[in-house]
């Protein structure tokens, strides 16, 4: 019989599809894990909607469930619960170390183009916060562009959700 | 208020249309933003679609892909193709607005799912307001720009009971891979 740590060790292994030294429950976007007769549920809310990872990682996590022995059961949740205050401290510390900068605080407004094109997002590579907004935009939804002037080194940055 | 299906219309189309970006657009960064911006707007499309499809024991593919071009609810505003850049930005700052506004109705919903889904959206959605703000400062004193906005205002809210040659045409394209299948296909 499975256990539901034992379901959250194996989703804890399961890399995200984009940023692979990330894993799924580093992200915090597995909201709850449930075991029934046989049966894992798990609910899970994707960083974006638009994300294309979505259908991957509702696979991958169905597999491993199999691998248990025990029948997946995935509902996607797409409200506000989710937040990128929810990546945890080693997923932080984890995305830092492969260069990309992680998300400043949700606050209760949404963020505003001052406070991005402000001096306070911290460059990744150096630490130095002399860096610019390039870009709100970036290769995936949940990334903006930022350039270090101090060490000249362009990054990416988690934007806030 | 405005139906769920009306706003999944306007973002799937919208979507679409902003992605004939990608490649062209006049600077690279907003070859990244533009495309960036149509994967929200599809994605939030998606979602929608998936509520309204629960409702009406359909799906969202169905929703999406499978209705007549006459049958789509979108404004006329975002099926428009649009070449010229400060067109597109206009369109883009007077929807970001009118969207703002009825998202802000939305979560207030009693409906749970509805409330919450037009709370995720919104998060997204401000970074294509900020987007479009910072694109308005830059241009607002351009005439072209001024003359873009006083013509495509009127728009906003029209053709979503009859649409023009520009939507089928669109259709056209967005639906071939599902038509070239039939019905039931797994991808």
């Amino acid at each position: 019989m499975v256990t539901v740590a034992q379901v959250w060790d194996a989703l804890a292994e399961i890399p995200d599809p984009e940023i692979p030294v990330i894993s799924l429950v580093d992200l915090g976007v597995i909201r709850d894990v449930g075991v029934e007769n046989g049966t894992v549920r798990v609910g899970f809310t994707p960083t974006f909607l638009g994300c294309p990872a979505l259908e991957v990682m509702r696979d991958a996590m169905a597999e491993r469930i199999r691998d248990l022995g025990a029948e997946p059961e995935i509902e996607v949740l797409a409200d506000d619960s989710w937040s990128t205050d929810r990546i945890t401290p080693a997923g932080r510390e984890k995305l830092r170390d492969s260069g990309f900068a992680p998300p400043a605080p949700r606050e209760a407004a949404a963020p505003t183009l001052v406070q991005l094109q402000s001096n306070v997002f911290r460059c990744p590579y150096c630490g130095s916060t002399e860096t610019r907004l390039d870009n709100i935009f970036g290769p995936t939804p949940c990334r903006s562009l930022r350039y270090c002037t101090s060490c000249r080194q362009p990054f990416e940055q988690f934007k806030t959700i | 208020m405005r139906s769920l299906l009306e706003i999944a219309d306007d973002e799937l189309i919208l979507g679409w249309r902003d992605s004939e970006w990608t490649g062209i657009a006049p600077l690279l960064e907003e070859d990244v933003a533009f495309s960036s911006i149509a994967q929200n707007e599809i994605g939030h499309a998606r979602a929608l679609y998936e509520l309204v499809a629960r409702t009406q024991n359909t799906t969202a593919d169905e929703l999406a892909f499978d209705r007549a071009p006459g049958e789509y609810r979108c404004s006329r505003l975002v099926e428009l193709r649009l070449l010229d850049w400060e067109k597109t930005i206009a369109r883009h700052y007077l929807y970001e607005q009118a969207d703002a506004e009825r998202l802000a109705q939305l979560v207030q919903s009693d409906d749970a799912e509805v409330s919450g889904l037009a709370a995720k959206i919104d998060r997204e959605e401000a970074y294509h307001r900020m987007h479009a703000q910072m694109w308005f400062d830059r241009l607002k004193g351009e005439p072209r720009f001024n003359s873009a906005l006083d013509e495509l205002r009127p728009l906003l809210e029209t053709g979503r009971d009859e649409h023009s040659e520009e939507l089928t045409e669109l259709w056209d394209e967005m639906t071939v891979v599902r038509r070239s299948q039939p019905a039931g296909t797994k991808w």
